[in-house]
């Protein structure tokens, strides 16, 4: 098979990956998984650390260490929020058992402070 | 060529990416789906540098990648709940500007060489790419309120923004025939400046469909620089979340009701001032946290509606003490939990959850509308825009045809605001002066803390 239109397959069969894999979610997790797909385009740090390996040029290895600090952002923000906005939903300790509402605790890890 | 062994773990990687997607889907498995997306992405990052041995300017290459990290990490551990939007906006851009900076240097290196198809991937890389970092910036700064949430229309946008996107094409075109750096740099920078043109008319309720927008482009900008790298696990991942956003996007565009391209031009078809919000004097009925209290002790129904100004004065467990109160005191209390609430879809559910609010008593729009005109007190805590009825009645207002909380069909409703001042789409909220409607100015913090110490004198 020519090589670009091996890439065009795969890329036409991951569309209707992508469009499968996520057809029914409910509104509650809509934002951790924009998130979470956000992180995942931060796999373009590939691509950056690739163009910078073969680059001799000044002006190629300055826009492509930009790159890599761009897309290193992307990937470990990315995930890291998901992560710590999925943290809220795991299963609660203790359901309303306790009658003071004083003694709230103070949210996980106090992240949000 | 990379080694075959190398290419079998992208494969890895690129299942690794889908399960992830599909885990992000379900509440159960949402976190390890996240964590699998984190491990491939890590896997694939080490394992470019085995499969490529002979790389030049590694020191560089890995000082960026600690450079980057080190910036990322502390910000996406310590950003606010209340600021995750647009903190996935700001790395959403750093990746579209990552991708079209990925595909001007390989231009630069050996684009004049290239096949036409490359080339048109690299424009697309570029145009998109650029595109999405800018319109993400401005994202940002509307969701910061470092700028107006309002929708703006720049004079003479209506001539130059499609000036613009005819400017784009011809370079487009014009790099495909015939490569040259200058053109591609104008190409740049045009599209740079089409991101902040798409995205200013945007109002503030919109906001968030649009993030989910150029989350998606960002994608597909990457599976084309894929195309120009000859590399299978950009085009995959990129192309994964290209479709996938924009499901999404279509997804959040449905649950506020409106039509995408009403989103994004809406601005300029709707009529001047519709809506608008101004300053308006007339009589509002304001009330004190004990009239409150008690109008909330001998009520046999409550039902909470919490928005974003709860969530700004950190007021998610002194609503939850309040609520706890009432609860002992035997009348139910739910909160209604609009799509949107907060600012973005789930952005809500994500703040009760940590300030440990039992699932139960959340409930979503469809199921708690009917439950108003049985509903003695609601309790609209720092939202506007979810409650207004002019989303129902005024035409021309921005939110019209976005669904709402029917609020207004309850017996008595209680705002906690901090001022007149209306919500982020910036319209007024006729249901302020309805005859049934109390007001209590002051921070949502504040108030309620008066409010629990008033109900427990009681």
């Amino acid at each position: 098979m020519d090589p670009s239109v091996a890439l065009l397959t795969i890329f036409v069969l991951a569309v209707f990956v992508g469009f499968e894999v996520i057809s029914k979610v409910t509104t509650v997790l809509h934002t951790p998984l924009m998130s979470g797909a956000n992180a995942i385009h931060g796999i373009i740090l590939v691509g950056a650390i690739l163009v910078v390996g073969h680059s001799d040029s000044l002006v190629a290895v300055v826009l492509g260490v930009a790159a890599i600090v761009l897309a290193t952002v992307n990937m470990v923000g990315g995930f890291v929020v998901t992560d710590r906005m999925l943290e809220m939903f795991k299963p609660k300790r203790k359901p309303q058992s306790s009658s003071d509402p004083g003694s709230a605790p103070a949210g996980p890890r106090g992240a949000d402070k | 060529m990379t080694p075959v062994w190398s290419q079998l773990v992208n494969l890895a990687v690129a299942v690794a990416f889908i399960m992830a997607l599909k885990g992000l889907s379900g509440p159960k498995t949402a976190r390890n789906g996240n964590l699998l997306g984190a491990g491939g992405a890590a896997l694939a990052t080490v394992v470019v540098f085995f499969a490529n041995p002979g790389m030049k300017n590694l020191p560089l290459i890995i000082g960026a990648i600690v450079v980057g990290t080190l910036i990322a990490f502390p910000v996406a551990r310590k950003v606010k709940m209340t600021a995750m939007p647009q903190m996935v906006a700001l790395f959403n851009g750093a990746g579209g500007a990552a991708a079209a900076l990925v595909s001007v240097i390989e231009f630069l290196s050996s684009g004049h060489e290239e096949s036409k198809v490359t080339l048109a991937a690299t424009v697309f890389t570029v145009v998109v790419g650029s595109v999405s970092c800018t319109g993400s910036l401005v994202t940002f700064l509307k969701l910061q309120e470092l700028m107006t949430t309002r929708p703006v229309i720049l004079p003479g946008a209506k001539l130059f923004t499609p000036l613009v996107a005819v400017a784009i094409v011809v370079a487009a075109v014009a790099l495909v025939v015939s490569p040259a750096t200058w053109v591609l740099v104008a190409l740049l920078l045009l599209s740079l400046v089409m991101g902040v043109l798409l995205v200013m008319p945007v109002g503030g309720a919109d906001v968030p469909i649009v993030i989910s927008l150029l989350n998606a482009f960002t994608g597909l900008s990457v599976a084309a620089s894929g195309y120009v790298l000859d590399n299978v696990l950009l085009v995959v991942g990129g192309t994964l979340v290209g479709a996938a956003g924009t499901i999404l996007t279509r997804e959040m565009a449905k649950a506020m009701g409106r039509p995408l391209t009403n989103t994004l031009f809406g601005a300029f078809t709707a009529t001047a001032g519709g809506g608008a919000a101004g300053p308006d004097d007339r009589p509002v009925r304001s009330s004190s946290p004990d009239d409150v209290a008690v109008m909330l002790a001998y009520a046999r129904k409550v039902i909470v509606v919490p928005g974003y100004g709860l969530a700004v004065a950190q007021a998610q467990h002194t609503i939850r003490e309040l609520a706890d109160l009432l609860t002992a005191r035997g009348i139910p209390v739910v909160y209604a939990i609009h799509p949107v609430a907060g600012r973005m879809p789930g952005h809500m559910n994500v703040l009760l959850a940590e300030a440990n609010v039992p699932y139960e008593q959340l409930k979503e729009m469809d199921e708690v509308n009917p439950e108003f005109p049985s509903t003695d007190v609601v309790l609209v805590v720092g939202a506007n825009d979810v409650v207004n009825p002019a989303a129902r009645t005024d035409p021309a207002a921005p939110i019209y045809g976005m669904p709402i909380l029917d609020v207004d069909a309850a017996e008595q409703v209680v705002f906690l605001k901090r001022s007149m001042r209306p919500g982020f789409a910036g319209i007024q909220n006729e249901l302020l002066f309805d005859p049934k409607t109390t007001l209590l100015f002051g921070d949502a913090k504040d108030s309620l803390t008066k409010v629990v110490t008033a109900l427990k004198a009681l």
